[in-house]
């Protein structure tokens, strides 16, 4: 499903040369749901914008679904990101003066499907999250929670089969926390690959594989199975 | 997608209604002063014979002093009595008409109505045929009325209502300059812009208010009025050696319908210039000229100079009301640094991006448009009474121009919303995408 190998990455300015990720390797099956954890600065972001083809990389090889992506231009990636890959962001992103029916047509917009189609798929998203009764609503009139919710619904809606999300519980108390995670798990059980940068241990916890990242790097790879209760990552 | 775009335009207008609103008002200010003085620059320079400029011509030949040129080493622009009723003689146009302007005193019979001034045209009968003037009753003298100096008169329609009222007074009697006239027609609204005819009198002064035949020049020994060179001294004194002199005051017009005639028309031309010189006249090289409506209005510089000037002045001030604009877009695009982001996350390709901002752009250039046009309007007020009444048929807005405001605003706020649009497609969406 998403293939890395020895992938690079640097950030220079006119004074410093900054090694975001070197020599990163990963391999995710379909299917899996992975945490990653690590300090802040390791690259764990870098990772995530590499993996969702929003940033470009300067060594070895990275394929997706099959598909090497260092050779896509920008319409390619662009069409990739829209039909295979779901963001859900740590700030929701959600756009301000739209209502959640637009907030989640925003993707299939691009996707060329037609008005009926994108309103079957909207609907059928909004009501995975159980927002379906607040398709009116601006964000604004939404909680933290359901907030989160909406974007995921956004990420769904274009059934991707690969869903990126970078802290998708970092602005939420640990209540709505737990909601969103369970239904991530849900979303996971139905057979989207889920790939989750989070500093939550209790969380990671939660995912079917954890990666710990350290100065760009994959320095441990467990099974959540293999884990002793008190440790993850 | 393009009416997606456009509701987005909209939200997007309502979502910053200052910026939007500083951004209109600057295209505005832009629009609405060069298309004050786009249009009149644009009525002044407008065809006013469309149907028939081709085939019109302005008859020009070059009996001036031998040493000076008349103007700039240019020909002159009018014709001496002598020339225009031998070219008049020779009959060789299609049509043809000397004219010339003069005016006098009407005494309307009606006590109630004072004696006015009026100005008149004289013309030969072919005048109202080669010029479309519409008729409101009766019709044109003919070349018999022409030759036999007739005094009939063609009364233009104000002048009809001032001195009868309005009612068909073909066959009525007018005094004019201590003469009676028949009246035979009475024209119509007709008031060509510019005056191609007599540009030399003030391209854009009204039509004169009466018509009499040509020969009366003579016969009544009418007043010049208008323009009058003279390069030598008449030779002799009174009325008739000044009308017989080297001096030009008279215009004359041919209608030739092919290029063969036009041809045809100055071989002739060249022909009576040399039977002149062999008479002693026409010191300067032959030069003879016949320019169309349009390349008549060029050669004398209808559009005035200082019209360009305001024209490209304004301009200017567009271009920096534009400059002003991409300033405001780029704050108005980098505010939507997130949303930008957040779209090429979810698979907006660059080139989408590019078109819904220029969507947007085009829509703040097309309200700024229309204010601009309203703008205009006051603008074209203003040149009104700043001016008065001669620019009164040129201070208004038509359809062409309304039209070319419109694209001159879409065009202008698309081409100030490149840059900025170019810049907000360029965002790194990943740094966007973590920092909100």
């Amino acid at each position: 499903m998403l293939k890395m190998t020895e992938i690079k990455k640097v950030f220079r300015t006119d004074l410093v040369e900054t090694h975001a990720l070197r020599d990163f390797n990963l391999h995710v099956d379909e299917g899996d749901f992975v945490a990653v954890t690590g300090p802040s600065g390791s690259g764990k972001t870098t990772f995530l914008n590499i993996a969702g083809l929003l940033e470009t990389f300067e060594g070895g090889s990275y394929q997706l679904d099959g598909e090497d992506v260092s050779h896509l231009n920008d319409k390619q990636r662009s069409q990739m990101r829209n039909e295979k890959i779901g963001f859900i962001f740590q700030s929701f992103n959600l756009i301000p003066d739209l209502d959640l029916f637009d907030n989640v047509d925003v993707p299939l917009r691009y996707r060329g499907f037609n008005a009926p189609e994108r309103r079957k798929r909207i609907e059928q998203s909004l009501d995975l999250v159980g927002l379906a009764n607040r398709m009116k609503h601006l964000p604004s009139q939404l909680s933290g929670g359901q907030q989160q919710r909406v974007a995921i619904a956004r990420a769904l809606a274009g059934e991707p089969r690969f869903l990126l999300a970078d802290e998708p519980t970092g602005n939420l108390d640990s209540k709505m926390a737990n909601s969103v995670m369970s239904l991530l798990q849900d979303i996971n059980d139905r057979g989207t690959t889920i790939v989750m940068v989070t500093h939550d241990q209790e969380l990671a916890r939660q995912a079917k594989r954890n990666i710990y990242v350290r100065d760009g790097k994959v320095s441990e790879l467990h099974e959540v199975s293999e884990l002793p209760d008190a440790v993850t990552a | 997608m393009f009416s997606y775009y456009l509701r987005l335009a909209f939200k997007s207008i309502r979502r910053n209604p200052i910026l939007s609103a500083l951004m209109v008002a600057a295209i505005a200010l832009g629009i609405g002063s060069s298309m004050t003085t786009i249009t009149v620059n644009y009525l002044m320079s407008a065809n006013p014979i469309p149907e028939k400029s081709d085939v019109l011509y302005h008859v020009q030949v070059d009996s001036w002093d031998p040493h000076n040129a008349f103007n700039d080493d240019d020909i002159p622009n009018q014709l001496t009595w002598t020339e225009a009723t031998n070219l008049m003689a020779a009959n060789k146009a299609m049509r043809q008409t000397a004219m010339a302007k003069t005016g006098g005193i009407i005494e309307p019979s009606d006590q109630d109505v004072k004696p006015f001034e009026a100005s008149a045209r004289l013309a030969f009968g072919d005048f109202f045929s080669m010029f479309n003037v519409p008729f409101l009753f009766g019709s044109s003298w003919d070349a018999e009325a022409d030759q036999n100096r007739s005094q009939v008169i063609v009364l233009t329609k104000r002048i009809n209502e001032q001195v009868f009222g309005g009612v068909n007074s073909v066959g009525e009697t007018l005094s004019m300059f201590g003469t009676n006239f028949r009246v035979v027609g009475v024209l119509d609204d007709w008031q060509p812009m510019p005056k191609f005819y007599d540009v030399n009198n003030g391209a854009f002064d009204e039509s004169e208010e009466v018509f009499i035949p040509f020969f009366l020049k003579e016969e009544l020994e009418l007043p010049n009025w208008g323009n009058t060179n003279c390069w030598k001294s008449p030779e002799g004194e009174g009325f008739k050696a000044f009308l017989r002199s080297e001096c030009i005051n008279f215009q004359m017009w041919v209608e030739l319908p092919t290029q063969n005639d036009k041809a045809e028309y100055l071989d002739f031309l060249n022909s009576y210039v040399s039977e002149q010189k062999d008479l002693g006249r026409f010191p300067r090289p032959i030069q003879n000229r016949l320019s169309n409506v349009m390349e008549w209005m060029e050669d004398q510089e209808v559009v005035a100079d200082d019209a360009q000037i305001m024209l490209w002045l304004s301009l200017m001030f567009l271009l920096v009301c534009l400059l002003n604009t991409i300033g405001l877009l780029l704050a108005k695009f980098t505010g939507k640094a997130a949303e930008i982001g957040l779209r090429r996350a979810v698979g907006a390709s660059k080139g989408d991006l590019f078109f819904q901002h220029l969507v947007e752009t085009a829509l703040i250039g097309l309200l700024g448009g229309v204010f601009g046009l309203l703008l205009a309007l006051v603008g074209l007020e203003g040149i009104k009474s700043l001016y008065g009444e001669f620019v009164r048929d040129l201070a208004a807005l038509d359809f062409t121009m309304v039209l070319v405001g419109l694209v001159l605003a879409l065009v202008s706020s698309i081409a100030a919303g490149l840059y900025p649009t170019w810049r907000a497609c360029n965002i790194a969406p990943a740094s966007q995408l973590k920092s909100q």
